[in-house]
């Protein structure tokens, strides 16, 4: 796989991060080696082999249907850029999305 | 249902996406609670709102939930499903992205019957069933140049059913959701409330000529009325047919629907979203079901509405559409078999039920579960019916009543004396005094006008206060009258 400035562009568009055009040829690059590291795996042959999603043979926790978090939008609200605080709660704000 | 176009007829051709909320006192991934309508973010765990380092721990009766819906689907569950970021940027989705299920959703291929206007039923196929993250919810109107966002909607588990391509008409995709909402109600796994977001639904629509392979399709996002989805398809396969036969071709999009301007218009935001870069969720493992706890919630479904539908026409030999009105809702049917089991005249239940008692719902705007009369004052009411205590007419008023005070229906008969006359000579008193006192009417129904029997009827009624068994009444007249 070879990656070209217009996907680098893509994908920073994607994850939103700005990447000036004069620095798209560096990352293809960059990406490019990082990218032939990985594909070194696919010499391997998995075929018929189950993904492996743990180093543990472990099953998925799950817990009980009952409320033991919440209750604290002050907390949740505190760190946000412009916040709205009324009586009781708060909302997050941002600038007017529009459809 | 075709649409007319200048080239010949198009059929139209809808898949739908349902979104349902799962009935849950906690989100899917966190001890946050779930109630609608509390103060802004005060139903938020730092879990929901994606705070650096927090882990999504899966909420049992959520999956069960699931289960039981795609059981409740005739659908196959996955023992083993895995859930999946879906990638997108928005405003309320803190993360970043969607905990969702991709590849291995926890539900499988299902079918759902849909009722038709002709009592005719089709079968409609469920491609998968998965579970996933809610949004939170921006909104729009609280102040000129900024959106407020509230995080409690913010990781409430739902359910996304997807149908295939089955539907041929807005009609078929109304009967759809409103087939499926009744599911989901009997099940208890959704609440079904359109108005307050609980389900909601997206249409993909194409057109083609018929017998032709599908066109290409638009998606309409985030219809919030059964009403309105039927709109919105039709208003869209107009727009498409329209497109094409002025030599354009349809664009695969996403669209908002405007009910206001009536028009359906591409949605601006989602133009570079259709990348959404999935892969494994790292925080989470695969689900693995344990099969003996699908066949227990298997064993524990309950009636769903086809088969007790089935059931009425069957065992109180209601027509399919009367017994398709009862089961729409499971606390209707309920109160139907209060009222009609043990009777003779299931039929005259239902009758009352559907005709009476909604017509009085329907005009209060009520609930059945509010309904001034309960089901057992209704049984009482149609006893003295059978029984003969009461004429049908006098039981009508005796309804009334009952409507307006909640008292059941022997306490109203006994104060107001609504017993029915069944003594034949009172009866007999009553009509020889009506046509003593008409004597011009006997003369004209004795010479040929038989059509005046139902006007004696009614003075004979009237002279009893309706009172008088009509059946008696229609014996004694005739006889009396004839000679």
């Amino acid at each position: 796989m070879s990656l070209d400035k217009a996907t680098v562009a893509r994908i920073a568009t994607l994850a939103r991060i700005k990447v000036a055009d004069a620095d798209l040829d560096r990352m293809a690059g960059e990406l490019q080696n990082i990218m032939s590291w990985i594909e070194q795996l696919n010499e391997l042959d998995t075929s018929g082999i189950e993904p492996m999603t743990s180093a543990v043979e472990t099953l998925l926790p799950q817990r009980e249907d009952q409320v033991t978090d919440g209750g604290y939008a002050e907390k949740i609200v505190a760190n946000a850029a412009e916040p709205v605080r009324g009586v009781d709660g708060g909302f997050f704000t941002v600038p007017k999305v529009v459809e | 249902m075709m649409i007319e176009g200048r080239t010949g007829k198009w059929e139209i051709v809808i898949g739908l996406e349902v979104h349902a909320q799962v009935i849950s006192k906690s989100k899917l991934f966190s001890g946050a609670a779930t109630d609608f309508g509390a103060a802004p973010n005060t139903q938020v765990s730092f879990v929901d709102a994606a705070f650096p380092g927090m882990l999504p721990v899966i909420n049992k009766v959520c999956v069960e939930q699931a289960i039981k819906t795609g059981l409740g689907l005739g659908a196959e569950i996955n023992t083993v499903s895995v859930f999946d970021r879906k990638n997108y940027f928005y405003p309320d989705l803190p993360a970043g992205y969607q905990i969702s299920q991709y590849t291995r959703p926890i539900v499988g291929k299902g079918k759902l019957l849909i009722d038709l206007p002709d009592g005719a039923s089709r079968e409609i196929g469920i491609t998968r069933l998965h579970l996933e993250q809610d949004a939170g919810k921006s909104m729009h109107d609280q102040n000129p140049s900024k959106t407020y966002v509230d995080l409690n909607r913010s990781g409430v588990a739902l359910m996304e059913i997807v149908s295939e391509p089955d539907m041929r008409s807005p009609e078929e995709a109304g009967a759809y959701l409103r087939k499926l909402r009744s599911i989901l109600r009997y099940l208890e796994t959704c609440d079904g409330n359109m108005d307050e977001g609980s389900m909601r639904c997206d249409a993909n629509v194409s057109v083609r000529k018929p017998g032709e392979k599908f066109g290409t399709r638009c998606e309409i996002k985030n219809v919030n009325s059964v009403r309105y989805v039927m709109q919105a398809i039709e208003i869209e396969a107009r727009r498409q047919v329209e497109l094409i036969e002025n030599g354009g071709k349809v664009d695969q999009e996403t669209r908002l629907f405007d009910p206001n301007k009536g028009e359906t218009r591409p949605m601006r935001s989602k133009e570079h979203a259709h990348d959404y870069r999935y892969f494994p969720d790292p925080d989470l493992l695969p689900l693995v079901l344990d099969p003996k706890r699908v066949e227990a919630i298997k064993a524990a479904l309950p009636e769903l509405p086809d088969a007790k539908r089935e059931r009425f026409v069957r065992d109180y030999k209601l027509s399919p559409y009367d017994a398709g009105v009862l089961v729409a809702e499971r606390e209707q049917a309920e109160y139907f078999e209060t009222v009609a089991k043990g009777r003779k005249d299931p039929k005259l239940a239902a009758n009352w039920v559907i005709v009476e008692l909604f017509g009085v719902l329907n005009k209060q705007n009520l609930d059945i579960t509010k309904s001034p009369v309960s089901a057992r004052n209704l049984a009482g009411l149609l006893d003295l019916m059978e029984d003969n205590t009461i004429s049908g007419r006098i039981a009508k008023d005796v309804f009334q009543i009952m409507v307006e005070t909640g008292k059941d229906a022997a306490a109203i008969v006994q104060e107001k004396g609504l017993r029915q006359v069944t003594d034949t000579g009172a009866i007999d008193a009553a009509i020889d005094k009506v046509i003593a006192d008409n004597a011009a009417k006997v003369g004209e129904y004795r010479g040929g006008k038989p059509t005046l029997f139902g006007w004696f009827v009614g003075q004979v009624m009237k002279a009893t206060q309706g009172k008088a068994n009509p059946a008696m009444v229609n014996e004694r007249l005739k006889a009396k009258l004839g000679g």
